[in-house]
């Protein structure tokens, strides 16, 4: 998993509540045997006009000119900013894989569904909840100047802004950790790798025959 | 202390252990097409090699045709199912898996050639992304499914995260009847304990009529393990296990072969061992069983009926059997022995090993499948299988009593390639689920051994082999 520490990113405002993980990887596309590319159909129903399905030619789909990623100016951004409990829905994995894959590194939102937070950070991307007055304030002021930009640092966890606005965050030490040190479940286990090479060595001295 | 065959093969892999999970150590890691592609590509993003290549053997199965191959992958006609073994093919070669491709003698299905190479050895630990892996379980080994994310974890630390189960002793005491099976056993067990009867455990199947079948009959037996709930099941160690390894490809070569008999043997649950819940059966009383409904647990004597309501033993019960009813267009009280049958299918993980193409060609032999059957196949579990029947002449015993013989695959347990069940069509199966939709959208599955598979093929209806 890539680790997250710091990252200055173009930001794209998705004014809505409740943004389900169907609406972010509709299930058609679950076919997939990747768990990477699903970027092109995130929120596919919104971001094109026509039925999107498994193979098509993404590039040349029509595109919806009222949805709002579709905007040149947010062509590029890195963190989402999207209202009330976003990710809500199915247990989907797709979900995070798809807004990772489109882009996105971190989403900040007034609250999240429970699962698709957790499935966040397995992937490397990092949700912040934020007052829900914040996330107002921060939405004039990405619609109002174009190329805005947003300074989050994991450490000291704060999101600053370009008038210099700093907005502190809460975050799990134990996720912070793993996501500061790029540790997934595998990379917790690899910090056993001593242990697991100790024990491979003393199992193959004693069955030799499973290391044929 | 005296020690089950769970503890011993559970605490021998233990790495690490903290407040009750532990890391595992993984001995052989069986991998194909349908849950290895994102862990494959896991690795790839995250620029991880695999922990140790030589315990990983891939082969792909879940998508191939059982029709003609000539043509090689790229003749496989659904492109979704071409994609994902192509994709197998490509990352075992980039990532330098061993993999019996589609048109190797020695490919077919993950819990037959596993065994079948030798690959699958007693005291292992085996995992596949796939839940019938409790079928190695049979060699004295712990074996279980996991997860794609799971076989990611595997294949970059060789390790497994895991708490260990609770311990069940199922014990089948005495001598089957003639024409009664290791399937037969699996049906009668989760007809008494329920599909949910094993959640949580580890189970071990012991008692003289285990001990007395084949390896092949304890694979099936511990095939069926997850559906009665359980991860894992597992048979101890005997002559009959070791016999079986012997030579095999990937068995140990002479100089380690004493050495690791030794330990083998060592592979059994001590006297006084404590088990969490313990479950008897009297082989005697185990008839030739026959599914009537959607849930393996739906399951009677070929001479019994399909149960009347007021048999249920509560509310969701009676719900689940109305439904089930429904689905499967049968009333209530009808005899088994009158429900009559579309399609035969004869295959999967849990019956399509010589032995069961054996009983079944005995039973097909100078005889013929009955006008109103419309497609009775044949698809044994792996190139090998099919080679040593073609040997014996079964195929053309099964082909001139009207059945179809085909290359081996999963086919229609679960029809993911072209073989499947039309909507409501009605099937004498071998393979291990009947859920709604699993042979085919609207299909209807019959549980059942080889030999009444056979059987109800010649007379076109549910018949019990024993009067034939
Ligand atoms: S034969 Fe059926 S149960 Fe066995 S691995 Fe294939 S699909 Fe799964």
């Amino acid at each position: 998993m890539q680790a997250f520490t710091q990252l200055k990113g173009l930001v794209a405002p998705l004014d809505r509540a409740n943004v389900d993980t169907d609406a972010i990887i509709p299930k058609q596309f679950l076919k997939s045997i990747k768990r990477s590319g699903f970027g092109p159909n995130a929120f596919d129903e919104w971001r094109y006009l026509d039925q999107g399905e498994p193979g098509m030619d993404n590039s040349k789909r029509p595109l919806n000119p009222d949805f709002v990623l579709n905007q040149s100016r947010y062509q590029g951004a890195s963190v989402l900013l999207a209202r009330e409990n976003f990710g809500c829905g199915s247990s989907r994995e797709h979900a995070p894989w798809a807004l990772e894959d489109y882009g996105f590194k971190v989403v900040i939102a007034p609250s999240f569904a429970d699962i698709f937070f957790n499935n966040c950070f397995k992937n490397g991307m990092l949700p912040i909840v934020l007052a829900a007055k914040a996330v107002d304030a921060l939405f004039n002021q990405v619609v109002a100047n174009e190329g805005y930009k947003l300074d989050v640092n994991l450490n000291a966890q704060t999101v600053t802004t370009p008038a210099g606005d700093v907005y502190p965050f809460e975050v799990d030490a134990f996720r912070k950790h793993c996501l500061l040190n790029g540790l997934d479940d595998i990379g917790l286990t690899m910090q056993q790798q001593d242990k697991i090479k100790a024990f491979e060595q003393k199992h193959q001295q004693s069955q030799p025959w499973l290391f044929l | 202390m005296a020690k089950t065959l769970y503890d011993k093969l559970f605490d021998s892999h233990v790495v690490t252990e903290e407040n009750g999970t532990a890391l595992i150590y993984i001995d052989r890691h069986l991998v194909h097409e349908v849950t290895s592609p994102q862990a494959f590509e896991g690795l790839r993003l995250a620029g991880r090699k695999l922990w140790r290549i030589n315990s990983v053997l891939a082969v792909p199965d879940h998508n191939v045709p059982t029709t003609d191959r000539s043509t090689g992958v790229a003749g496989i006609a659904d492109p979704i199912s071409r994609l994902q073994v192509q994709t197998l093919d490509e990352n075992c070669t980039d990532f330098g898996v061993t993999e019996f491709k589609m048109n190797d003698v020695r490919q077919g299905i993950v819990h037959v050639i596993g065994p079948e190479q030798g690959a699958t050895l007693p005291g292992m630990t085996v995992v596949c992304g796939d839940s019938h892996t409790s079928t190695h379980g049979a060699f004295g080994a712990l074996a279980h499914g996991i997860g794609t994310s799971e076989v990611e974890h595997v294949m970059a630390t060789q390790c497994l995260v895991q708490k260990k189960s609770k311990a069940m002793l199922v014990t089948v005491e005495g001598a089957l009847q003639k024409g009664v099976t290791a399937k037969d056993i699996a049906l009668a067990i989760i007809g008494k304990i329920g599909t949910a009867g094993g959640t949580g455990y580890a189970i071990e199947f012991s008692g003289a009529a285990i001990r007395n079948l084949s390896m092949e009959g304890r694979m099936t037996l511990c095939n069926m393990a997850i559906e009665a709930g359980a991860r894992a099941g597992m048979v101890a160690v005997d002559d009959t296990t070791i016999n079986y390894i012997k030579d095999r490809p990937f068995a140990p070569k002479a100089e380690q072969w004493g050495a690791a008999v030794a330990y083998w043997s060592t592979l059994h649950s001590d006297a006084g061992a404590v088990f969490d819940a313990v479950v008897t059966l009297q082989a005697e009383d185990i008839q030739p069983q026959v599914t009537w409904g959607t849930s393996p647990e739906m399951v009677v004597g070929v001479d019994g009926k399909v149960p009347s309501l007021d048999l249920a033993k509560n509310e969701v019960q009676r719900g689940d059997w109305e439904r089930a009813y429904a689905y499967m267009g049968l009333t209530p009280n009808t005899p088994i022995n009158q429900i009559s049958i579309d399609k035969v299918f004869i295959g999967s993980c849990t019956n399509s090993r010589i032995e069961d193409l054996r009983a079944a060609a005995e039973v097909a032999k100078g005889r013929h499948i009955a006008p109103n059957v419309k497609l009775a196949l044949v698809v044994p579990g792996s190139g090998l299988v099919k080679a040593q029947a073609e040997q014996e002449g079964l195929d053309k015993i099964f082909i001139e009593a009207g059945f179809e013989w085909r290359e081996p695959g999963c086919s229609m347990c679960l029809a993911m390639n072209a073989d499947r069940l039309e909507p409501g069509e009605r099937c004498a199966s071998t393979s291990n689920r009947n859920f709604e939709g699993r042979q085919g959208q609207g299909g209807r599955t019959h549980l059942v051994s080889p030999e009444m598979a056979a059987a109800a093929a010649v007379a076109g209806h549910f018949v019990d082999v024993r009067s034939l």
